[in-house]
């Protein structure tokens, strides 16, 4: 690897503690544990970890300069792609961005529609971590238990958009389409099964032996450190931090539900999973009051500036022909100024940072994204812990490259 | 023992063959897949390991982190610009003979990001057997590329890639 003159990456025979030498080890952006395309540069006292340098970029995407050349409604499909593990999440972010410049509110029915997409995004995230991570410390069930309710998500998914994973669901000016009757249904079913599902993993996971052995007392970040890391999500509420976006500054109608924000002080990886545990089932809890009180009435603004005509209107009227033509052609422009906007994702705080210049297209496109600031706090965990602990330690930052790397 | 006392004694016990179309055989039901998972395809490519789809079925289950012990390479995710001379790297250190799917709109062409940071399309720099459409392409598409690719390997059978 070429580095600036004068620049050492390696730390390799440099005295250590235990009357041996220092030895710099590389990890990743290859290795199966690594959760995407992490690369680390660690030092080595014996077995113990002195220092990690995360190496980041091998997945950048360029989203941010891409959203520059799309216009606003386009935008959205490339929201998706930037934390692949929770895409209704992402096009909520940028969604309420251009609302808030666009000075509209989309109606009850729609955003009741969007914390539901949003609760079942942070399942299938948090499930697709707890998978993952069982896997990496030896719980290989783990897996096929937590891919089983994800795949019943991703079918609601595909049910509510037509789309798997990457659903571009949630839009500037409302959501894609309404609910459909079949999706109620398995929603309903969803609700039902879900926590007899977390009981399930909870039986393989919470009095294990080797899984509390493994993560008790391991990746310790304390209150003040992960909050002066910025992290965010359950990084920060493992620490005993109660601070969820959704309670500290409300959006899409969340300040009506009744949930509890998960907090653990264990402020190790077991308190971060045990976080992420309860927050599944608040998830559920949040999801069952959404379905039970899903307010009737349109699913988008009417505002045939924003958003496309109805299908019907097209054969009767002019004017609905030209929006079409416009909206499809030139687009919408956006007031000019600049917003920020904060949601919680499964990882914490998923901002987006949306600049105007009253053009069609953005002018600039930022996003906050949580595996990258969560990502800060790695070396403060790992250090003096043995390096297969790493693995731990990297598993319960759940960092998402594509978030990182952009 | 007489030759024809022989041929009665093993009956209906013998098959011939090839040693091509032997070889071919083994080699397409036991594809082991590197590890190589870049972006939201890997997911999915995980997600066809797993009970629902059971990628097992076919062989190929047996995901190695070593590309020295691999014998395909699936593609999955976009591949940038700083990543591609390490995917060239793992792809030179697998064994020959090896394979690779190109798994999703990204590897294959880019997708949507015809930009400065990522590659367009994973063939510029190695050798692709399989393109797999979709944005990620579900885990019954990525069964479909891997039954392709184990008619090609059937089809080829001991001599080696032209």
């Amino acid at each position: 690897m070429s580095t600036p003159e004068g620049v050492t990456i390696s730390r390799t025979g440099e005295a250590g503690a235990f009357g041996g030498e220092l030895l710099t080890v590389n990890f990743g952006p290859h290795h199966p544990s690594t959760h995407g395309v992490l690369r680390l540069i660690v030092d080595l006292d014996g077995e113990q970890v002195r220092s990690v340098k995360p190496v980041i970029g091998y997945l950048h995407t360029g989203i941010e300069k891409q959203m520059e050349a799309l216009r606003w409604q386009q935008g959205v499909v490339v929201t998706d792609r930037h934390d692949y593990l929770s895409p209704p999440i992402n096009n909520l972010a940028y969604a309420l961005a251009v609302e808030k410049l666009l000075g509209v509110d989309v109606p009850p029915r729609a955003n009741a529609l969007r914390v539901i997409m949003s609760e079942l995004t942070r399942l299938s995230s948090h499930l697709v971590w707890m998978g993952t991570s069982g896997l990496e410390l030896g719980a290989m069930s783990m897996l096929m238990y937590c891919f089983r309710e994800r795949d019943t998500i991703l079918d609601m998914n595909e049910e509510i958009s037509g789309f798997r994973m990457h659903t571009s669901y949630i839009r500037p000016g409302g959501v894609m389409a309404d609910a459909t009757p079949r999706f109620l249904e398995m929603l309903e079913a969803f609700i039902r099964a879900m926590p007899g599902h977390v009981d399930e993993y909870e039986e393989l996971l919470t009095m294990n032996p080797i899984w509390r052995s493994r993560t008790i007392g391991i990746g310790r970040l304390s209150a003040e450190d992960a909050k002066v890391l910025g992290a965010t999500g359950p990084m920060l509420r493992g620490s005993g931090v109660a601070w969820d976006l959704r309670r500290a500054i409300p959006y899409s109608g969340y300040e009506d539900y009744d949930f509890e924000v998960a907090t653990s002080d264990l402020c190790d990886c077991y308190g971060r999973y045990l976080v992420r545990i309860k927050e599944m089932r608040e998830s559920v809890k949040i999801l069952r009051q959404a379905l039970d009180r899903l307010p009737d009435g349109p699913v988008n603004v009417d505002d045939r500036k924003i958003l496309p005509p109805p299908r019907e209107e097209l054969e009767t009227s002019m004017e609905a022909v030209i929006h079409h033509f416009k909206l499809f052609t030139e687009g919408y422009s956006v007031p000019p100024g600049d917003v920020y906007v904060a949601v919680e994702s499964g990882r914490g705080e998923n901002g987006c940072y949306v600049v105007s210049d009253g053009t069609h297209k953005p002018r600039r496109v930022k996003f906050r994204s949580a595996s990258f600031v969560n990502l800060q706090a790695l070396e403060r965990m790992a250090l003096n812990h043995m390096i297969a602990d790493m693995i731990a330690i990297i598993g319960t930052a759940d960092a998402v490259l594509g978030d990182v790397d952009r | 023992m007489g030759i024809e006392a022989l041929a009665e004694s093993l009956g209906q016990n013998i098959l011939t063959t090839t040693l091509g179309k032997l070889v071919g055989w083994g080699r397409g039901n036991s594809v082991w897949p590197a590890q190589f998972g870049l972006a939201c395809c890997a997911i999915e490519m995980i997600a066809t390991a797993t009970a629902g789809v059971d990628i097992a079925r076919f062989g190929s289950e047996a995901f190695r982190a070593s590309p020295r012990q691999s014998d395909l390479m699936i593609v999955s995710g976009r591949v940038s610009q700083k990543m591609a001379p390490i995917l060239r790297t793992v792809y030179d250190q697998m064994p020959e003979p090896k394979w690779v799917i190109s798994m999703g709109a990204c590897a294959s062409t880019g997708g949507v990001f015809n930009n400065y940071a990522l590659l367009q399309g994973v063939d510029k720099i190695v050798p692709v057997d399989v393109y797999i459409p979709g944005c990620p392409p579900r885990p019954e598409d990525l069964l479909n590329a891997l039954m392709i690719l184990q008619e090609r390997i059937k089809a080829q059978g001991i001599t080696p890639r032209q």
